[in-house]
């Protein structure tokens, strides 16, 4: 194929990943907004007004970018793995698989598709709870540069997990066993400086936690760990789990015989 | 593309083990000239779809080589797979998207950009007759309407080889005879094809060299032609006016009563019909009508498999 060809191919894939989810929008775009806005309400104005101050910021303030960052996750992660597995499950992955498609091109296209979906979803979110909290935006760079690598991260560990299950089951055991816990335990809904000794210790092995809080000094100033080690070990994590979902689809690894 | 080599494809010593330690290949050869129309018979497991699935690289070989108009896999799989369509014995396109969706998505994984993928796909949902069911869900296909949907997935890059895994299998007699008519008219049209089917009259009607596999290896690789020639009986079934109670057996000629109304006799390819016809005639049997108790092809196919033939007994007439 040549490069021409090449783009036509990746086009193709993420045209089709954004067909796919906008086409059962009722399923992939409404919940997440009705879940966010419920949290808005009642972790935001009605919980939240009891709270009052969380690391100088209202509470609603502290929490909004980590619900924006919660949503981002979620939809990237469960855009891949539900699209990827579903191929798999229907064989339809093969129309990819005997074309002269490059691995490479297949993963980027998965993994657009997937950022696709998250970020289209993190901006609903985001509009959202401009409606709930004041914001002013305290820098543009470091809050777009970290949901693009989050996405990225969790669209590429989506897809790793489509390719080694083998049935819907499988499909649901990380987000529900690890995602959550850990979106839940990564200072989404509180600072890390109300814990103390062995729990602080463990929560900042949360790589969660320190996207969390970079997409907050990106929104709203104030982070409770250094922002450069978090770019850096998204960065490494991105890059570590993009040779390893090609690898798999070199090796074809659960996808030919 | 072009392409100068003779065969269209060209397998040697190909052998797959999977993972369960199943030797399903145990090195086979096989040669497709260009423009032949070929059929690879086997039994069920006899290592058909392994074979189809190494050539579009959905199985991965243990060892051999395979080349593609020339192209060895090894070398260029992904221009190896620009020459070949394939059509898979299951279902395997998107249910829930449109026709005219997983046509053009599926020319786009071959860089054909939109506007021609589109007109291309246009022409072969009417070819297949297909259009009027263009915008629909393809879960709402019948079964015979999918299956040309698949037929016009695999030819949406206009490929030069198209292997189709049993494509009629389910398909009624008429859609079954339209779909010959448009494999005969592309391959008339240049395309080589190479089928895999349990029908052997659709084999036998189609095909003009064929090749028997079982237990993975290959036990007859010959013209349709020369294998017909080694047919040394047929049986024929014959309907009677009337009935009978019992019939006079004939030298050369094991007559059984299958019913009161209908017999089944075993014929040498060396002797005459006219012998048994006098006969039956003298006892005052009125034949009303006669056909073929099997495909021909079938009842050297069954013979060969039950025979159980080696590698060693291959006869390879080129």
């Amino acid at each position: 194929m040549n490069n021409q060809q090449k783009w036509v191919a990746f086009e193709t894939i993420v045209r089709r990943e954004i067909r796919r989810f906008m086409r059962i929008w009722p399923q992939t775009l409404v919940p997440p907004v009705i879940t966010m806005a419920l949290y808005f309400v009642i972790f935001g104005k009605l919980v939240g007004s009891r709270i009052g101050e969380m690391s100088s910021l209202p509470y609603i303030q502290f929490v909004a970018p980590g619900l924006i960052m919660m949503s981002v996750i979620t939809n990237s992660y469960s855009n891949v793995v539900s699209s990827f597995f579903g191929s798999k499950f229907q064989s339809n992955i093969e129309e990819l698989l005997v074309s002269p498609t490059p691995n490479w091109i297949i993963l980027v296209g998965y993994i657009v598709g997937g950022m696709a979906r998250g970020l289209g979803v993190g901006l609903i979110v985001t509009l959202l709870s401009i409606y709930f909290a004041d914001f002013s935006l305290y820098s543009l760079p470091v809050t777009i540069g970290i949901v693009l690598m989050t996405s990225l991260m969790f669209s590429l560990a989506g897809l790793i997990n489509a390719i080694f299950a083998t049935s819907f089951d499988d499909i649901s055991i990380i987000p529900t066993f690890v995602l959550t816990p850990l979106i839940y335990l990564g200072g989404v809904f509180y600072s890390i400086e109300l814990l103390t000794g062995f729990w602080k210790s463990l929560t900042l092995l949360n790589p969660i936690l320190y996207m969390v809080n970079a997409f907050r000094y990106g929104m709203v100033g104030i982070t409770d760990i250094n922002i450069v080690g978090s770019f850096a070990m998204v960065g490494l994590f991105s890059t570590i789990l993009f040779f390893l979902a090609l690898w798999l689809l070199e090796k074809g690894s659960r996808l030919r015989s | 593309m072009k392409t100068t080599e003779n065969s269209a494809l060209q397998i040697k010593g190909l052998a797959k083990t999977y993972d369960n330690s199943f030797q399903a290949l145990k090195g086979i050869d096989l040669k497709v000239s260009q423009g032949d129309f070929f059929a690879l018979l086997g039994p069920n497991g006899a290592g058909k779809s392994t074979t189809i699935g190494v050539i579009c690289s959905l199985v991965r070989k243990t060892s051999g080589s395979l080349k593609i108009f020339g192209i060895d896999i090894d070398q260029d799989f992904s221009a190896a797979k620009q020459y070949v369509g394939v059509v898979p014995q299951e279902f395997n396109f998107n249910q829930f998207e449109k026709p005219i969706d997983i046509l053009v998505t599926q020319a786009g994984y071959y860089g054909i950009p939109a506007p021609v993928a589109t007109e291309r796909a246009h022409k072969y949902l009417k070819l297949l007759g297909l259009w009027e069911k263009h915008n629909v869900p393809s879960r709402s296909l019948s079964g015979g309407m999918k299956r040309r949907l698949m037929i016009a997935r695999a030819l949406i890059h206009e490929p030069k080889l198209l292997v189709l895994d049993e494509p009629t299998a389910g398909v009624d007699i008429e859609l079954r005879r339209s779909m010959w008519d448009f494999l005969e008219d592309i391959n008339r049209h240049g395309t080589t094809i190479i089928l895999t089917t349990h029908y052997l009259e659709e084999a036998e009607r189609l095909c003009r060299n064929v090749a028997i596999i079982d237990k993975g290896k290959i036990v007859q690789n010959t013209s349709v032609k020369n294998l017909i020639k080694q047919l040394n009986k047929e049986t024929f079934i014959l309907d009677i006016k009337g009935e009978i109670n019992n019939i006079k057996t004939i030298d050369g000629y094991p007559l059984t009563m299958v019913d009161n109304s209908t017999l089944e006799v075993a014929v040498d390819k060396d002797k005459s019909l006219n012998q048994l016809f006098n006969h039956l005639t003298n006892e005052g049997i009125e034949i009303i009508s006669m056909r073929n108790k099997a495909n021909r092809l079938e009842e050297l196919f069954i013979d060969m498999v039950e025979k159980n033939l080696t590698t060693d007994e291959v006869s390879k007439d080129e």
